[in-house]
Formats: C-alpha cells, sequence, structure tokens
C-alpha cells in the first residue's frame, strides 16, 4: 500500500514511495535523511516538528507525505539562506533562546512566521503567537526576547 | 503516535469523491487538513481503511457571496479566514473566531469543514457558526441537502451528515450594519480546546438575539431569549436551567465557568 509522491524539499525534486500512513516529519527524517525537524509529541500540540508547507508553518507530524504530492516542503536545512532566518539564528543565540535546542527548529520556523506577519508584534502578541510551540526547558523569556530584537531591529533598519 | 495502515486517494473533483465515499465494502472518511483527524488517526483512536483527500476540490475552496449569504467552502482553510480575502458579511467576527483557533500552523491547514464534521464540542466553529445562525450544505449520493447548524452538531463527534455525505458549504448569513458579535472562551492555555464558550449575535434589525453556549459535551445550548442580553439575573437563570438539563449537569465548577463565558460575550455586545 505506497503512492508515489513527487514533491520539492527544499528547492530539491523529489519522487518517492511513500506509504500513506507515513507522516512528513517521518518521510523527511527517515526517507530524506532531514533530520532538522524534530518529533516531539506527534499529534500536533508541541510544535517541535513546525516547517513550512508552500511557504506557510504547518505540523509535519499531522500531516501525511502522501497529502504533499506537488507542494514545496522548507525544512529548517532549507532556511540556511533565508534572510529572516539567519536574522533570527544571531538573535537566538544572542538572547540565549535555546538550551537543549530540541524545540530550536519549530521555534525558528515560527518565529519566522511572526516576523514576516506580524512585523509590529508586542511581547504579549509574540507570546500568543508562539503559543503553540512548547519549549521543555521553559526559555520562553530568551526566545520572546530574540523575535523582539529581530523585529526591533527591522525596525530600526527600515527607519 | 503512528496511524495504523490506511489507503488514501485524492480525486480530482467531487463527484469522484462523492463515489469513494460511498463505498460500503470499506470504511472510509473524508479528508482535508487532517489537523483533527491526524491526531486521531496518530492516537489510533480512529482506523479507517480509506481516506479521501477532498482538501483541494474545486468544489470545496471557494468563498463567494450568495445574496445575503457567505459561502464557504468546505476546505477553505482557518488561516484564510482570519486573514479575510473574502467579501466579509460578519463585521469580522469570522476572522476574529478563526484567529482564535490553536495555533497559525495548525490553522494554515485546518479547515472549516472539517472541523464541523469533526465535531468536538469544544470547536471554535461548532460554537460560533450556531450562533451566527449558519447552515450547512451536504453533497451526497443523493444530492445537496442544507441543515441549520442548530440541528447538524447533534452530540460529541455525532453531527447529521449520513454514510456517503461529505460538508460541501457553510453558508453564513449576512449580519445588518447595527449588528454586535460577542465571543469568549475559557481556556488555560492560548489555543487550546475551550472549556468554556460563549457566542452571541445581538441583531436588532433582523430580530436576531441569539446567544449559545458551547463545549457543554454536547450540541450546543441555544438560548432565543432577548432578555437575557438585558437582564444579568434572567440571563444567569435562564443559563443555569440550560445547564442543569446538558453534559455537565452534576458538575457545579463546569456550570458556572460556562455561566461565566457566556455573561463575558454579553458583555461584549452592550455598549
Amino acid at each position: 500500500m505506497t503512492k508515489t509522491i513527487t514533491l520539492t524539499i527544499n528547492g530539491r525534486r523529489v519522487t518517492a514511495q511513500v506509504s500513506p500512513r507515513t507522516h512528513l516529519a517521518d518521510f523527511l527524517r527517515e526517507q530524506q535523511l532531514l533530520t532538522g525537524t524534530h518529533l516531539g509529541c506527534e499529534h500536533g500540540v508541541c510544535g517541535a516538528c513546525t516547517l513550512l508547507i508552500d511557504g506557510q508553518p504547518a505540523r509535519s507530524c499531522i500531516t501525511y507525505a502522501v497529502a504533499c504530492d506537488g507542494r514545496a516542503v522548507t525544512t529548517v536545512e532549507g532556511l540556511d539562506a533565508d534572510p529572516t532566518a539567519a536574522e533570527l539564528r544571531d538573535a537566538f543565540s544572542a538572547e540565549h533562546g535555546l538550551q537543549c535546542g530540541f524545540c530550536t527548529p519549530g521555534m525558528l520556523v515560527a518565529a519566522r512566521d511572526v516576523v514576516l506577519r506580524k512585523p509590529d508584534a508586542d511581547d504579549r502578541q509574540i507570546r500568543v503567537e508562539m503559543s503553540g510551540n512548547l519549549c521543555r526547558c521553559t526559555g520562553y523569556v530568551g526566545i520572546v526576547n530574540a523575535i523582539r530584537r529581530v523585529l526591533d531591529a527591522r525596525k530600526t533598519n527600515a527607519g | 503516535m503512528k496511524a495504523a495502515l490506511f489507503d488514501y486517494e485524492r480525486p480530482d473533483g467531487l463527484d469522484g469523491a462523492l463515489a469513494l465515499l460511498s463505498r460500503d465494502d470499506l470504511s472510509v472518511r473524508p479528508v482535508a487538513g487532517s489537523q483533527s483527524l491526524g491526531p486521531m488517526l496518530n492516537l489510533r483512536l480512529v482506523q479507517p481503511d480509506l481516506l479521501v483527500d477532498v482538501s483541494r476540490l474545486p468544489e470545496l475552496t471557494g468563498i463567494r457571496r450568495d445574496g445575503d449569504h457567505l459561502v464557504i467552502g468546505a476546505s477553505v482553510t482557518h488561516a484564510r479566514l482570519e486573514d479575510g480575502d473574502y467579501p466579509d458579511v460578519t463585521g469580522g467576527a469570522l476572522a476574529r473566531v478563526a484567529a482564535g483557533i490553536a495555533y497559525r500552523p495548525v490553522r494554515n491547514r485546518g479547515t472549516i469543514g472539517g472541523s464541523l464534521a469533526h465535531a468536538d464540542p469544544a470547536a471554535d466553529w461548532v460554537s460560533a457558526l450556531t450562533a451566527m445562525g449558519a447552515s450547512v450544505v451536504l453533497a451526497g449520493p443523493a444530492g445537496r441537502r442544507t441543515v441549520p447548524m442548530d440541528g447538524f452538531i447533534l452530540g460529541v463527534f455525532e453531527t447529521a451528515l449520513q454514510p456517503g455525505e461529505v460538508i460541501a458549504e457553510v453558508r453564513v448569513p449576512a449580519f445588518s450594519p447595527a449588528a454586535r458579535w460577542g465571543y469568549y472562551k475559557v481556556c488555560r492555555k492560548t489555543g487550546e480546546f475551550s472549556h468554556a464558550t460563549g457566542a452571541v449575535l445581538l441583531d436588532p434589525p433582523r430580530g436576531v438575539a441569539r446567544a449559545v453556549i458551547g463545549a457543554v459535551s454536547g450540541p450546543p445550548l441555544v438560548i432565543d431569549d432577548p432578555a437575557v442580553f438585558t437582564d444579568p439575573a434572567r440571563r444567569d437563570a435562564v443559563a443555569a436551567d440550560r445547564l442543569a438539563t446538558s453534559s455537565i449537569a452534576g458538575d457545579p465548577a463546569a456550570i458556572r465557568t460556562h455561566m461565566v463565558a457566556l455573561a463575558r460575550a454579553i458583555a461584549q455586545v452592550n455598549p
């Protein structure tokens, strides 16, 4: 019981056989060896597996690979050259926005969405927008400060 | 957290989907964004033989104005309703409800029709669309039929959908410019499922004064009584009366929480 799918992964066109029950994160990690996408709860709660599908953040643990036929998937590995992700990586480092790093791939993808979609977010809005991503080291202050730093720097540069 | 084996088809059109959904030799489930069904599958709470992906069907992905209704395709995502690229008829109420559903990565894939078909009593659309007086258009082997929201949700995870049917559209009646919308849900954490929901629509030019108490482990409780908007004692008496015969009867803390949710929703519409 397998299906053939063709999709773009980090800019690379891939055709693969998948079992319909294989979720996107397992497909990426085990068939494509892209282990940057982390799996925490596997039922859509923790946000560790958040990546981009057609440029929009999504949970890869409750999205099945077979449903991504024809889509463009971007994992944290595919954000190396992304300018917003680069700013966030520096800010996460400067603000100590990670400790063990398990939640970080999902945090970066979600944070990038906040920076691009809510450029005027205050700290409370950042917290609301990021509330779908759990950090079990409870490093939320550093994470919020990192996003704050990027938003502030962008405003300063734009002004 | 791995789903049991299932097969998957993604037909090109609604007719093809209905043909697959009407198969009675297999257990078949329609799926759109899989944001509710996905967790159920991963937890093996549901184990269908075949999923029919309706998320890309052109018949289910549009939003259009039809006279005094907004017609929303069942596979329209919460994020699209949040972002508002449609001729809104609700003064922003649809966008406000959508923005409070779970988290943006979930809203990017989860759909309005999927949420209603899943019929979790705590789901936002279940309470909100009932208060808005919306109806759902169901497509099935025998054609289409329209069911009002107050009558579509029958219980916990239970709807009026018959075997072989799928939600095609949601029809939302236009609010008048004078309409006031109130919505309050009790959540310990942002984006989690509601513990108690109050949803109210006060639209005097259309003769609408509807209050809904949701997340009651059953269908939403509908109160069509203008007095609950103006008289707090009456509001509490009516709410207590309805809750006393609901699924949460016997749980005083839950009843109190639901009365507070309703009071806070009503407070939003009263100037």
